[in-house]
């Protein structure tokens, strides 16, 4: 598939389609929306080619059930959307999670609510990390930034869905899906293909049926399966990830993710060469959210800005993570509007002059 | 045993040895049954996959020694359709009450059928959401009390009753479909035999193998298992016709 040292010049949809194929991908199941049309495009014609099914379902809500299917087997499985198609991806993703089923879905979040537009946007930020379905459950959910990046982490996004047995969640945006990048391809020397793990279905010969449900009627079996499901979650939370800029002698840490994050780093570039004490705080992991790196910043004296591409979302997990030492300020860039660096730089001084 | 015993009737592998929490009377038990000999009988239960779906009929997978998974509500086909493309090795089986397919899930079974899916799925019609207390379905009868139709289903507002096994007798990618009715011993024994086609078309991978039986539902009918089996003669036979609607294995053969 991948030589050593090829170099694409790819969007990020299709990043994410080839890191998918990569990391094994055996069966995406997806429904057109716009902007991440090229990911089940590119999935037609590459995964059969690779022995994989690739199935244009009749709606997103089919799609992400026929994951439940397929995970249930154990292979590996994939949906992508954008902001509307997620949100009927929910009652599936809420079943995903409640009958622990690995899982990869990929959101290229446009501007909403409703029909929104088709431009970038961080409005589904809340839907992301908190369980946009019904019940309590938690989605791992990473966010990446370049064209690279995304590629790298659909393949981690793989591992972690069958480490947790758990959907992963990766969050991009129109920026992200339709701009062009070169990305140094690279294919993982060993895939768990889950074989020998003792939960999929694979017909029970020689053994009692498996059942994989999220149904708990009996008195306290759904209360000891959320047990259960809460000490996964708080394993999850060893692990968080996050790209750090400028930040040691840093008066002000700006927190911002995803292509947002990126354009705040050009901001930071240019304030940092006209002298201001200005640094970067990316998250790459969303949930879990790397509070306790940022609380030791808060320890350190810094002050805070977060910036999103929507009305105010993360900014209420940041203030949570420095609650106790101090606060954070807010800049939402209203969807809609395609922001450059340039937007970001009054902002940032006006939080860095405040007191 | 004794000599003079002879062992005329045994149960079958697939199915568990435990008592099912259906209503008295409810033939969600007959159907099961069935499903579990057929199962034994054509070597599949070790390599069945079974999805179940919403109301009564989820605790299949109880009763069934088979590896199993939940669907939500109305979407089985969607999950089948990821298993048996995950695993098409594997003999696919789904269950459905008419709730469940024929409304909130009638997107998800004519696109499945239509696709051509090798797959089998077994449809309970007893003209009544029944898990949860007696609403008017898609399928309830014209005239017909339900808790949401308390002066009967009126047509001019609610619509005619929808026949499944007609519509999916229609889509190109069915192999099989059929309706068939559990109200006597005779019928039952037709039932099993519509049921076991359903999952030979599967075998042989010429398509999507649908059975639609007409059971009771006493409880919710308010009826005796008895008169409920009247019903589904005397009410739900004349508008609910019995008979294959499409079988692929006829025409490839003839």
């Amino acid at each position: 598939m991948s030589k050593n040292g090829e170099k694409l010049f790819i969007k990020g949809n299709e990043a994410i389609a080839r890191g998918a194929i990569a990391a094994g991908l055996k069966c995406y199941f997806g429904y057109p929306i716009t902007p991440q049309n090229d990911i089940p495009e590119y999935m037609s014609a590459a995964l059969p080619a690779v022995g994989g099914e690739f199935v244009q379902a009749e709606s997103e809500v089919a799609a992400a059930n026929m994951l439940i299917g397929a995970a249930a087997c154990g292979v590996r499985s994939m949906t992508s959307s954008s902001s509307p198609g997620i949100s009927l991806k929910q009652e599936a993703i809420s079943y995903l999670a409640g009958s622990q089923l690995p899982t990869v879905i990929v959101n290229m979040n446009r501007g909403g609510p409703g029909l929104g537009d088709i431009g970038p946007s961080q409005g589904d930020y809340f839907q992301a990390v908190k369980g946009g379905g019904h019940g309590d459950y938690r989605v791992l959910v990473l966010a990446p930034g370049t064209c690279q990046e995304a590629y790298d982490l659909v393949i981690k996004a793989f591992d972690l869905a069958f480490k947790y047995r758990n959907p992963v969640m990766i969050l991009g945006d129109a920026i992200l899906g339709q701009m062009k990048e070169p990305v140094s391809p690279w294919t993982p020397e060993k895939i768990d293909e889950n074989e020998g793990h003792d939960w999929r279905l694979c017909g029970a010969k020689g053994r009692k049926g498996r059942i994989l449900k999220s149904l708990f009627l009996s008195e306290g079996s759904l209360a000891a399966h959320h047990e259960h499901l809460q000490n996964k979650y708080a394993d999850m939370a060893e692990f968080t990830q996050q790209e750090e800029y400028q930040i040691d002698d840093a008066e002000l840490v700006v927190v911002a993710y995803g292509s947002i994050g990126r354009i705040v780093k050009s901001t930071i570039k240019k304030l940092r060469n006209n002298g201001h004490k200005v640094g970067l705080f990316r998250p790459i992991t969303l949930y879990p959210f790397p509070s306790g790196d940022l609380k030791k910043l808060a320890e350190q004296g810094k002050k805070f800005l977060t910036i999103e591409h929507n009305l105010g979302q993360m900014v209420e997990d940041v203030r949570l993570s420095i609650r106790t030492i101090t606060d954070s300020d807010f800049f939402g860039f209203l969807p809609g509007n395609l922001p450059t660096p340039d937007d970001f730089e009054e902002p940032i001084l006006k939080s860095l002059g405040g007191k | 045993m004794s000599e003079q015993e002879i062992l005329a009737f045994d149960k079958a592998d697939a199915l568990v040895d435990i008592p099912t929490h259906y209503c008295p009377g409810c033939q969600h038990g007959v159907t099961q049954r069935l499903a579990g000999e057929l199962l034994s009988e054509m070597g599949l239960t070790e390599n069945t996959l079974l999805i179940t779906a919403i109301g009564c009929s989820v605790f299949l997978y109880n009763y069934l020694n088979v590896d199993s998974v939940e669907a939500p509500h109305g979407r089985a086909p969607a999950v089948a359709t990821g298993a048996k493309r995950a695993r098409p090795d594997k003999f696919v089986l789904s269950y459905q009450g008419d709730g469940d397919l024929a409304s909130i899930g009638m997107a998800e079974i004519m696109h499945c059928a239509n696709r051509g899916e090798n797959i089998s799925i077994i449809f309970v019609n007893n003209t009544v959401y029944g898990m949860t207390g007696g609403q008017m379905a898609p399928t309830t009868m014209v005239g017909q009390k339900t808790t949401t139709s308390p002066a009967g289903r009126n047509a001019s507002k609610e619509g005619m009753p929808i026949r499944m096994a007609e519509i999916i007798g229609q889509l190109g990618g069915t192999a099989f479909s059929a309706r068939v009715a559990l109200n006597n011993v005779k019928n039952i024994r037709k039932a099993k035999k519509a049921m076991k086609k359903a999952f030979e078309v599967q075998q042989k991978e010429l398509g999507f193998g649908f059975i639609e039986l007409l059971a009771t539902c006493p409880t919710n009918w308010r009826m005796t298992p008895i008169k409920a089996n009247e019903r589904i003669e005397e009410e739900l036979i004349p508008y609910f016709p019995l008979g294959v609607f499409k079988d692929l294995t006829v025409e490839t053969e003839g």
